[in-house]
């Protein structure tokens, strides 16, 4: 292989004029970093309320919940992408549209959303496995004390339940942190797409996938090492 | 939930709104410090008229009818299956039923318009599998109901759990969790919890059938207690002896009815039905 190796290149001063190629990439994995985390508000908070829907005694709650979590788990990341930034605006009035088209940083705002819902309907999964898992005389004792259903569900089902499922939350934060990378698709500048803009600008293909590489494993090692802290801490005596 | 035959609602009186408002702190010296008066003349604490339930096609209660006055203590007792806890579950509304009435200090339960949650809180529960809340100490576990139903402040919620720890004589796990109790602890823990609550009638459904045979006699100690100190008591359970020693009334059931209710004497003097004389053949013979 003919390859001219120079791993100099990131203190090299990038085209853009903005700094070297290395602030380049850092810059992308600050989108990749703030797009997770804001999307990851969005998918533990409405996965939550799915995932306690579909464990509620009404049908119609279950039937909702269902409905959101096959809707959003079985189409694919991608094609989520392309339907809320390019399809969502032209089926909206005119006006809205051409609001949403204009907004500044549109990429971002719509990487956090679909992100967010989808990733929303697998923490979902986790949530209502969670619930199942503990005993039916949990939530009977709740009750048989006079704890309404939400009463018992955010003192009694949910602590439990979040911390019998942290480890697979994890996992989903991790590929939600991941995930992110789709959204260079919709033309937001996040880790990805900063490494690819560098390989274009400095034919140095090696090295600019090299770091990105490195850069993911060490954040999401870091995202592990965290869940670890969290999880001694949270962890109940004499279980 | 319950057939149309059901009469149309009457207005029923705030049930012992006196009771909910007592001060929550008070002697120690029993395990009930601020059990309302019990007013003689009064209906019974639990009527059960009638009451048949389903699963699906299969029948697990077919036309159960009993009651339970103040002060008294009722034994449910029958082989397993025989529809006993599912009984006893339907009277605080944890199971619904689809034919009878349920009617617990004057409230029917499976009325539309009852405050469930409020009834529920008067009506004393302990379950066979002590059901603590494992994420937080005996002391939240005794106060979150008093605080979330009952409105009480916390050191007014700790102060009575201390008191009701210190009566099943536990006060010195206080800070402990629910894990690190032995099965006997967390069993009279679950009771100080339901005491806790100041209820009018306590339900126990087989309380000692999940512990070891070392600790059931802790936690009949504390129920034997509960009884003669009035407290009016529907238990599910094995344990004869207990019956014996503190029953006024013998409930026995079997495939879902009840075939015999009668006075302890009686009961175990000389059961009428067959299916009770084998019952209690069976289960005395050791």
């Amino acid at each position: 292989m003919n390859y001219n190796w120079n791993w100099g290149i990131f203190f090299e001063q990038s085209p853009e004029g903005t700094g070297s190629y290395a602030d380049m990439l850092l810059s992308g994995l600050v989108w990749t970093i703030v797009t997770a985390l804001c999307a990851w508000v969005i998918a533990f908070a409405v996965g939550s309320v799915i995932g306690v829907l579909r464990t509620l005694p009404s049908r119609a709650a279950q039937a909702i919940g269902n409905a959101y979590v096959e809707l959003f788990r079985n189409i694919p990341l991608l094609v989520q992408m392309f339907l809320w930034y390019f399809v969502l605006p032209e089926m909206l009035p005119e006006s809205w549209g051409t609001w949403l088209k204009q907004l500044p940083n549109a990429p971002f705002y719509t990487a956090v959303v679909c992100l967010g819902f989808f990733t929303a309907s697998r923490v979902a999964e986790q949530v209502r496995a969670g619930i199942q898992a503990l005993p039916r005389g949990q939530r009977m004792a709740g009750t048989a004390l006079g704890l309404t259903t939400a009463q018992t569900y955010r003192y009694v089902l949910l602590p439990n339940a979040y911390r019998i499922i942290l480890p697979p939350l994890t996992s989903e934060f991790l590929n939600n942190l991941k995930n992110t990378s789709v959204a260079l698709t919709i033309g937001l500048l996040e880790l990805t797409a900063r490494a690819r803009a560098m390989q274009e600008f400095s034919f140095q293909v090696f090295e600019a996938f090299t770091a990105a590489t490195i850069i993911y494993i060490v954040i999401n090692l870091l995202v592990v090492a965290v869940a670890g802290l969290i999880e001694r801490r949270v962890a109940v005596p004499g279980r | 939930m319950t057939s149309s035959a059901m009469p149309p609602v009457s207005p029923v009186p705030e049930p012992q709104a006196a009771a909910a408002a007592a001060p929550a702190t008070g002697p120690v010296g029993t395990l009930l410090t601020e059990r309302p008066p019990v007013a003689a003349t009064s209906g019974p604490m639990i009527a059960i008229d009638g009451v048949s339930k389903w699963y699906g096609d299969f029948q697990v209660l077919t036309n159960c009818t009993t009651s339970v006055t103040k002060g008294e203590v009722v034994v449910v007792c029958g082989p397993s299956g025989s529809g006993k806890s599912t009984l006893i579950k339907c009277v605080n509304a944890l199971e619904p039923f689809q034919k009878g009435q349920i009617t617990v200090d004057g409230t029917q339960i499976a009325n539309k318009k009852t405050n469930l949650p409020k009834l529920r809180s008067r009506v004393g529960m302990v379950f066979q599998h002590f059901e603590l809340f494992p994420h937080l100490s005996i002391t939240d576990n005794l106060s979150l109901a008093q605080r979330k139903v009952l409105g009480r402040s916390k050191d007014e919620a700790q102060a009575k759990g201390l008191a009701l720890l210190e009566r099943v004589g536990l006060k010195a796990h206080a800070h402990k969790f629910p894990g690190q109790l032995s099965g006997g602890q967390q069993q009279r823990v679950a009771i100080a919890r339901a005491l806790a609550m100041n209820p009018i009638v306590m339900l126990f459904d087989e309380p000692t059938s999940a512990l070891d045979p070392e600790m059931v006699g802790e936690v009949l100690d504390v129920m034997v207690e509960l009884a003669r100190e009035g407290m009016t008591m529907m238990v599910v359970t094995h344990e004869m002896g207990f019956a014996r020693k503190v029953a006024n009334r013998v409930i026995f059931m079997d495939k879902g009815e009840i075939v015999e209710d009668a006075q302890k004497e009686e009961f175990f003097g000389s059961p009428r039905s067959e299916r009770a004389q084998t019952f209690l053949s069976r289960i005395l013979q050791h």
